[in-house]
């Protein structure tokens, strides 16, 4: 079977399960809102938003939301030892990784598409601005941080601590992409856009995900191993 | 040309986790047309050997050869013709049994899945309840639809790792007329289980294990489990 069919496959099989527990999209989304009415309690006075925040508070919501889904990704394939199970299907093992990511990817543009509205409310973000740029850089940051994230995931399956040490292995490798998310994203909805700097960061982050996506590719049958 | 293989061979085979020795120098062979019992205490190794025969953990020395060829050398294909039914069930719980099936079915490329589907649920006797979720299933209908799962891509060599968990009498008798089905059409099945009653009739060849190396029980006048005892005794002697 071909690998981009069995990554179908098993982000397909995702996407059911989670339509069905609505675990992660409810938490994922709760927590994100949640984040951005805590910055907005700091950063909004009197009606008005501070000026340049929007970008960095739509990131840290979007990172922290996204780092609970990763948390997750592979932990319900332990419940009932299912990762086995995936193991031992004759498909490529990077398969595995690529229908965990898709999944995820999936989930995180649900969190975005409620998170960017309230964000461009609460802190007056001109999002209609440049709405196509804004999604490419939405979407290749997310690309980014879930691939990383997804391979550390798969490789803290086993680990007592794997709470612990997701966000602390994830957020140093991740770094690159969170930057460039959020000065992109800044370049954009500053009250002087600057254009030229946010497609500069969009072919940063087209850079990065392709460095990243072929290493976890490559990683993944090592880390998936031995079970 | 499909790969294919009708012998499987451990060759000294052992397996340490840190310091401890799971398996120690275990050679056994299994045949086509073979139900192999695998029994021992709690912890004596079945479920190693398992897993090592599965592909899913390498062996710390010596070799597993399928057909003569070591899982290296095949790759993915092997695992096509591989069965497993674990201690745990490999079974998702917010999917509907049919869909546990369709899923699995289509990982492992099933022709004509829709009818190898029916076949399975009408085997575990939940046709009726095909579109339950399972995890409202009872131990009992999930090992069953688990086992279907397993032998959905009627693999070669088939793994089972305590069947007759959860099962009732009828359950049990039906789970022994399909092993021997399976023995009929020329799987190779090898079973870790403790359940020497269901086990005495069907099995072809038995070995025990003990502390990690494996007695052969052989044939013999006394009952399985009266052969089991003195290499158990043997063993820990």
């Amino acid at each position: 079977m071909g690998m981009l069919r069995a990554a179908w496959l098993i982000a397909r099989k995702d996407l059911i399960v989670e339509a069905r527990s609505r675990e992660l999209a409810y938490t994922t989304i709760f927590f994100a809102i949640a984040c951005v009415l805590v910055f907005s309690f700091a950063f909004v006075r009197e009606g008005h938003a501070a000026e340049g925040e929007a970008a960095g508070i739509l990131w840290v919501a979007l990172v922290f939301s996204g780092t609970l889904a990763l948390g997750r990704a592979f932990e319900r394939e332990r419940q009932a030892e299912t990762l086995r199970a995936l193991l031992l299907a004759p498909v490529e093992r990077a398969a595995i990784y690529l229908g965990k990511l898709i999944g995820l990817l999936a989930l995180m543009a649900c969190v975005e598409i409620i998170l960017v509205p309230i964000v461009s409310f609460l802190f007056d973000a001109p999002i209609a601005r440049a709405p196509w740029m804004l999604a490419a850089l939405l979407a290749t940051g997310t690309v980014g941080f879930a691939a990383v994230g997804t391979l550390l995931s798969a490789m803290l399956v086993r680990a007592h601590s794997r709470d612990v040490l997701l966000p602390i292995l994830l957020y140093p490798i991740a770094v690159p992409v969170i930057i460039g998310g959020v000065r992109g994203t800044a370049a954009l909805l500053a009250p002087e856009p600057n254009f030229a700097m946010a497609q500069a960061w969009l072919s940063m982050l087209v850079f990065f995900d392709a460095v990243f996506v072929t290493i976890a590719l490559w990683m993944f049958q090592p880390v998936m191993g031995e079970q | 040309m499909a790969f294919d293989f009708e012998l499987v061979t451990a060759e000294n085979v052992s397996r340490n986790f840190g310091r401890r020795r799971a398996l120690t120098r275990v050679t056994l062979e299994c045949r086509a047309g073979e139900i192999v019992g695998l029994f021992g205490p709690n912890g004596a190794g079945k479920s190693t050997l398992l897993g090592i025969l599965s592909t899913l953990s390498r062996p710390s020395s010596g070799e597993v050869r399928y057909g003569g060829r070591t899982a290296g050398e095949i790759g993915e294909a092997l695992r096509g013709k591989i069965g497993v039914l674990g201690h745990d069930l490999f079974l998702y719980a917010d999917l509907t049994a049919r869909e546990n099936l369709q899923f699995f079915g289509r990982l492992y490329g099933v022709s004509n899945l829709e009818a190898c589907i029916s076949q399975a649920l009408a085997h575990a006797r939940l046709e009726a309840r095909a579109g339950d979720r399972a995890s409202v299933f009872s131990r009992g209908l999930r090992q069953r639809l688990a086992l279907e799962r397993a032998l959905l891509h009627q693999p070669r060599l088939v793994l089972l790792d305590e069947p007759f968990t959860g099962l009732d009498d009828e359950s049990t008798t039906l789970l022994i007329e399909r092993l021997k089905t399976l023995r009929a059409q020329g799987a190779i099945v090898v079973m870790a289980t403790h359940d020497f009653d269901s086990a005495e009739g069907i099995v072809d060849r038995a070995w025990c294990l003990v502390n990690g190396r494996a007695t052969d029980l052989g044939p013999g006048p006394s009952s399985l489990r009266e052969r089991y005892r003195i290499a158990t005794r043997e063993g820990r002697a």
